[in-house]
């Protein structure tokens, strides 16, 4: 029983199955299991519904479809049919008010040709990305542990605001940007469909983290008004929105969504990739071997990351259909629509599940195994399944940086891989997610071991290895 | 083998051009990929099997009919 009213009258979907309970209803229905088990709620809407079934979420119903033929109808509906940003509204107190959710198709395809997305700009962010790691890596020793969230969170954060706001932004930033911001995915508690502004502690954390990024943020817009205008060559997107009278508060919630969608994606796809390369010895020989030949010759990360490595690309494949940065990719229904043989009418929230449809045993055989083989020709099982597939979602939202993010992974592997072996330190069950809130993330700990493959001081051994493999 | 691009889906990314660009071509007024050859010579197919596997939007197919 839902405890808030709508004053309209409630859509009507009872012709829809619901799921049923497996965690007892606080009287928000579904919510509470959505905050300990996500996935096992997801999954169990599959299994006991179909390819269609709701839950419950305080007063909304949430219409999940799942295989190929609803999730194309799901993910080829226009634009005016289903709305984003009211599906979302745990993102609202992270991005700030007025701070636009996501842009139309028209608006992400016009970005993507004047900014930082666009193909012919790739080189440029490969050789950031491959220098921003390089400087991450510079301060390791020959051996030594890392936390994989804590680590790959932080280059991240580099990588992704060097690319996509600017270099002289980026040099402003230290791993206390990387902290807030990961105070701010924490802020993603379900509960935001009931009160965005519960009084829960992650909520807390998230508007103190948030004004702590806004405090930053200012303090380096201080700096530019103090230092005055530069050549247009030395400008960045800050610069660009000082000129136009932007508050630190407004600067700040479009830089927090610009980097939101590409920030945890790409952070926990690499851990997830080495950890399952650890766990996989065989893959990862493979790929070592594979990158072992590529740069053989001295060839560079910025240009080969652009360029085919099929066995690295394989396991990324894989490590993001098995761990989906996104659980579920929800729209608010705007204008009636038919899916999986219902009509469902405006108000009701209908999503698809990239955990659940990623390991259908129809289309990925042997669902639970990691097998990066499911991308070598001639089973391209992503192209074949590319309804199913879609740890980058589908249709005209399928991932605008999915490209970015596949050379972002690839420059990522190239370097750390070339120059140093990795092994668990802790048992390799106990590297797991914590799903307990919608941006799901590593639980810590998740350390692990690296040791520099030629111990420096031993360079020319290495020179040694390399006339002999050439 | 004959190239299939859907329309709906194509992001305007361009990449397809860098791997094929004999066969594909680009609309700059509607901002979408046009196949210029629908039959694209046998010795074209490796290009093209790039230019599928790597377009950001799934956007394109290849088949051999």
């Amino acid at each position: 029983m839902s405890t808030t009213q709508q004053p309209t009258q409630q859509p009507d979907v009872s012709g829809i199955p619901e799921v049923s309970k497996a965690v007892a209803d606080d009287g928000y229905g579904h919510l509470a299991e959505l905050r300990v088990d996500p996935i096992g709620l997801l999954q169990r809407v599959r299994d006991e519904c179909g390819e269609i079934g709701r839950f419950r979420l305080a007063d909304r119903d949430v219409v999940m479809v799942s295989g190929a033929e609803a999730n194309e109808q799901f993910f080829r509906a226009p634009d005016e049919t289903l709305d984003q940003a009211a599906a979302y509204p745990f993102m609202t107190p992270i991005f700030g008010k007025g701070v636009v959710f996501d842009a139309s198709p028209e608006e992400r395809q016009q970005a993507l040709k004047n900014q930082a997305l666009r193909g012919d700009m790739m080189r440029g962010h490969a050789s950031t990305i491959e220098a921003e790691i390089t400087r991450m890596v510079a301060q390791w020793g020959d051996e030594g542990e890392i936390d994989l969230l804590d680590w790959f969170a932080e280059l991240t954060i580099y990588t992704t605001s060097s690319c996509l706001i600017g270099k002289p932004f980026r040099e402003e930033l230290d791993a206390r940007f990387a902290h807030h911001y990961h105070d701010l995915e924490r802020g993603t508690d379900a509960m935001a469909y009931v009160d965005a502004y519960a009084d829960l502690e992650s909520f807390h954390k998230r508007d103190a983290a948030r004004e702590e990024l806004v405090t930053l943020v200012q303090g380096i817009i201080d700096k530019r008004i103090a230092r005055g205008k530069v050549p247009r060559e030395e400008r960045d997107l800050l610069d660009v929105l000082i000129s136009i009278d932007m508050s630190a508060d407004y600067i700040t919630g479009i830089f927090i969504s610009m980097m939101f969608a590409g920030h945890h994606t790409s952070s926990g796809t690499a851990a997830w990739a080495l950890i399952e390369m650890l766990r996989h010895p065989d893959a990862m020989a493979e790929v070592v071997a594979e990158l072992d030949a590529l740069y053989s010759d001295g060839a560079e990360v910025s240009f080969q990351a652009l360029r085919s490595i099929p066995r690295l690309e394989a396991v990324l494949k894989e490590t993001l259909r098995l761990h989906p940065p996104l659980i579920i990719l929800m729209r608010v229904v705007q204008q009636e629509i038919e899916l999986a043989g219902h009509t469902i009418p405006p108000g009701v929230t209908v999503a698809a599940s990239p955990k659940v449809s990623n390991r259908l045993a129809e289309d990925f055989p042997d669902p639970e195994a990691f097998d990066p083989g499911r991308y070598i020709d001639p089973r391209q099982e992503d192209l074949v399944n590319r309804w199913t597939w879609i740890p980058f979602g589908a249709g005209k939202h399928r991932c605008v940086g999915s490209a970015f993010a596949m050379m972002q992974l690839k420059a990522i592997f190239s370097v750390i891989l070339r120059d140093f072996t990795f092994e668990m330190v802790q048992p390799s069950e106990s590297y797991r997610d914590d799903v307990s809130k919608m941006v799901i993330q590593l639980q810590q700990p998740c350390r692990v071991k690296y040791r520099r493959r030629v111990p420096t001081g031993a360079t020319s051994q290495a020179d040694g290895a390399a006339t002999e493999a050439g | 083998m004959r190239v299939e691009a859907d329309l709906d889906l194509c992001q305007g990314h361009q990449m397809c051009q860098g791997e094929a660009p004999t066969v594909f071509g680009f609309d700059a007024a509607a901002d979408v990929v046009v196949v210029l050859e629908e039959h694209p010579d046998e010795s074209l197919r490796e290009q093209v099997q790039a230019a599928v596997k790597y377009c950001p939007a799934m956007a394109l197919a290849l088949h051999d009919d």
